[in-house]
């Protein structure tokens, strides 16, 4: 069944709309009549409801991911603890870092509310590839159930880490279907990955709207056009390693094994060319969650438009020439290369941080849910942004390689994805489902989670630089540990309990609807022009697009649009689109 | 225009060939070089073909004007398929035939069978649905 697709012409006419209770943008002419319930989720194609269906499922792998980590957490608390086996536990912190890297944080944030925003913010009825994108969903969830179903076999789920190093990783080392059904699962997801990349990047190229020019779409947006691009560029090397890990695994070739030829390392070389563009494919969709929540609550545009998009540019191009700085250790790597490369990324990153600063500099700040998880990511970052300097200069890294030190880095890192995630859900909840999620509960929840994280990861700094290794289930000969691991546990027991509490809001929130309004929060992009939720192919109606923000534009008539630079774009005030029926630019 | 857009990628792939170039000629390792000259080609060649297809349009489309207006944009974008059962479909052939390489070649069967329905399926609707 295929719709014929057509772009709204005129602005709607009427008085500008933020916060009213429930307001409507004209009657719903796209209404769509198609089919509903389980048949709905089964074969819809739109972006709206794929993104849904990828948010909720990547947040229940975050709760699957985090009652793993729960575990490993409770586990270290006593230096002889036997709460799990050592196999289980290698089989938990496998699991764990899979389940939080493949099935969450990437799929939640390029997959999902990219699926959902990024269609919505360039003014497009859909994704390019409706059929494709569906796709992309069903990859996901089956390699989802992949995974996970190695806990049903008889060997176990995988347990050689979420990194799968070679030789480990081989058929003699870890037989079993676990680590196949790892590798499969892999497989899945990557090829969802991959056209999920392909979407994105040909909605953005193609599907923008009239006067929606490159440099004024959204930073989110523009996140993730660049996510798109690295996703193209890294996703297929992943890949091949898995299908070469396979036929190592089942067909008696010798890729990765020395006995037949082969080089190990060249796991490495092939995972981490994956793995370290993948970290800002994880990174870059909560730097645009966050660059877009912090403007609004600031009552000012973004400070340094131009300079964020060239600093996303730059990652992205340096991404790619640093992924033996996980190799420093293996002494077969170009360390000066590799450590000027990572050295120089902390440049453009630094730039993000400043502009955010800068944003809130001078604004009038507005503590909502949202933004105090915004500033919460920015804080959280900072920290492990900086310890990521101290890790890509190599003396530092001989030191500290494969300890704490290192796990306290990334988690501090991808804590603050999650809280920047936690940004996003509060700022967008309100246009997906047209409902507000409840304040209260939700700085309850930001104060858990914050104060969580930091006492989660700072103990773990400390213990790692004492000398405690990674992926060590018991520390019989070092009891001094105990303490920080205790402190590390109660972090994570906290960061566990905001989560709860996030699953109660969301009951909560849903049983007391506070109907959202167009535009709850009197926010920027075209996304909030539309009725929340949005019709069936999005817009009844576009207003001019004449900066990087149309709906305030729109919305403040009053104030002359902010076009960065030079031009000083003209807004053609409501009433008078109203008495001709068109827009004049 | 896609001119913003073919120097996006020109750009990256400029820069990942002079990665590329400087990293094989300081350490002469094999396997970064070839994913680096990997990455150089896949933002040399869309990009070429954008700045190709900016050459031969003229390119001048209202999303890259910043004076266009709502209305030069209006009418059909596209025929999109609304709803479809063959993403499923696909899907689950693809579940299966991955459940094949790890319990046994008998997942072969419905994986094929699925995988074939699913293509068949998707080819028909297409071409029922796209008369634009």
């Amino acid at each position: 069944m295929t719709d014929l697709i057509e772009r709204p012409s005129v602005v709607e006419p009427g008085v500008p709309d933020v916060g009213a209770p429930d307001g409507h943008h004209g009657d719903d002419v796209h209404e769509h009549h198609g089919p509903t319930g389980i048949l709905k989720w089964l074969t819809s194609t739109d972006h709206k409801v794929i993104g849904v269906n990828y948010i909720v499922t990547s947040t229940v792998m975050m709760l699957i991911g985090g009652l793993f980590a729960e575990i490993i957490r409770a586990q270290l608390v006593s230096p002889t603890s036997t709460l799990v086996s050592f196999s289980q536990y290698n089989e938990l912190f496998t699991m764990h870092g899979s389940v939080m890297i493949y099935l969450f944080a990437g799929p939640f944030a390029f997959a999902g509310l990219a699926n959902y925003l990024v269609p919505l913010q360039v003014g497009a009825p859909d994704m390019a590839f409706p059929r494709l994108n569906a796709l992309s969903y069903w990859l996901y969830l089956t390699g989802s159930i992949t995974m996970l179903l190695g806990f049903f076999t008889a060997g176990g789920a995988a347990n050689f880490g979420w990194v799968g190093y070679a030789p480990l990783s081989n058929a003699v080392n870890s037989p079993g279907s676990g680590a196949d059904l790892w590798i499969g699962a892999l497989m899945l997801t990557g090829f969802s990955a991959i056209f999920s990349g392909v979407n994105l990047v040909a909605t953005i190229f193609y599907l923008r709207a009239p006067g929606m020019t490159m440099f004024r779409m959204p930073i989110f947006t523009w996140n993730m056009l660049v996510v798109g691009i690295l996703i193209l560029l890294a996703f297929p090397v992943l890949t091949s390693g898995l299908i070469m890990l396979y036929c190592d695994r089942h067909f008696g070739t010798h890729i990765f094994t020395v006995n037949g030829g082969g080089v190990p390392l060249l796991w490495q070389h092939i995972f981490w060319f994956w793995g370290h563009p993948e970290v800002y494919i994880l990174a870059l969709p909560f730097f645009g969650m966050v660059t877009e929540v912090i403007p609004v609550f600031s009552k000012k545009p973004l400070f340094g438009y131009k300079g964020m998009i060239f600093a996303t540019l730059t990652i992205a191009a340096l991404s790619l020439g640093v992924w033996a700085h996980h190799m420093f250790t293996t002494g077969a790597v170009l360390l000066p290369f590799f450590s000027i490369m990572s050295l120089l990324i902390a440049v453009p990153t630094g730039i993000k941080i400043f502009n955010w600063i800068g944003t809130m500099w001078g604004g009038e700040l507005y503590f909502s849910t949202s933004m105090l998880f915004a500033i919460g990511f920015v804080i959280t970052f900072l920290l492990g942004g900086l310890t990521g300097i101290y890790l890509a200069s190599p003396p530092l890294d001989f030191l500290t390689h494969d300890t704490y030190f290192v796990v306290a880095h990334f988690h501090s890192v991808v804590m603050a994805l999650v809280l920047g995630a936690m940004a996003g859900i509060y700022f967008w909840v309100p246009k997906i489902f047209g409902k507000m999620l409840n304040e209260p509960l939700g700085k309850l929840q930001f104060w858990l989670a914050f104060i969580g994280t930091q006492i989660f990861t700072l103990p773990m700094y400390v213990v790692g630089l004492h000398g405690m290794p990674r992926r060590t289930a018991v520390y019989p000969n070092n009891p001094s540990w105990q303490t920080l691991n205790i402190w590390v546990s109660i972090g994570a027991l906290m960061i566990g309990i905001s989560m709860l509490v996030f699953v109660v809001n969301v009951i909560y929130s849903w049983r007391n609807p506070v109907i959202a309004g167009n535009n709850p929060w009197d926010a920027h992009g075209l996304e909030w022009y539309t009725t929340s939720p949005p019709p069936h192919h999005n817009f009844t109606s576009l207003p001019p697009i004449r900066s990087e923000r149309p709906t305030w534009d729109f919305n403040h008539p009053e104030h002359p649009a902010l076009a960065h630079g030079e031009h000083t774009a003209v807004v053609t005030a409501p009433s008078e689109e109203a008495t001709n029926g068109k827009v004049e630019a | 225009m896609l001119k913003q857009e073919s120097l996006i990628l020109l750009g990256l792939g400029v820069f990942f060939g002079l990665m590329g170039i400087v990293y094989w000629m300081w350490g002469h390792e094999d396997g970064g070089g070839v994913m680096l000259l990997g990455s150089f080609l896949l933002g040399m060649l869309p990009g070429f073909y954008y700045l190709w297809w900016y050459r031969r349009t003229g390119g001048n489309r209202p999303e890259d004007r910043e004076d266009a207006t709502i209305q030069e944009g209006a009418g059909v974008v596209d025929s999109f398929p609304s709803t479809s059962i063959w993403p499923f479909v696909l899907g689950l052939g693809c579940f299966s035939m991955v459940l094949a390489l790890v319990f046994g070649a008998w997942f072969a069967v419905p994986a094929i069978g699925l995988l074939v329905a699913a293509f068949v399926g998707v080819t028909a609707e297409s071409r029922r649905g796209g008369d634009v």
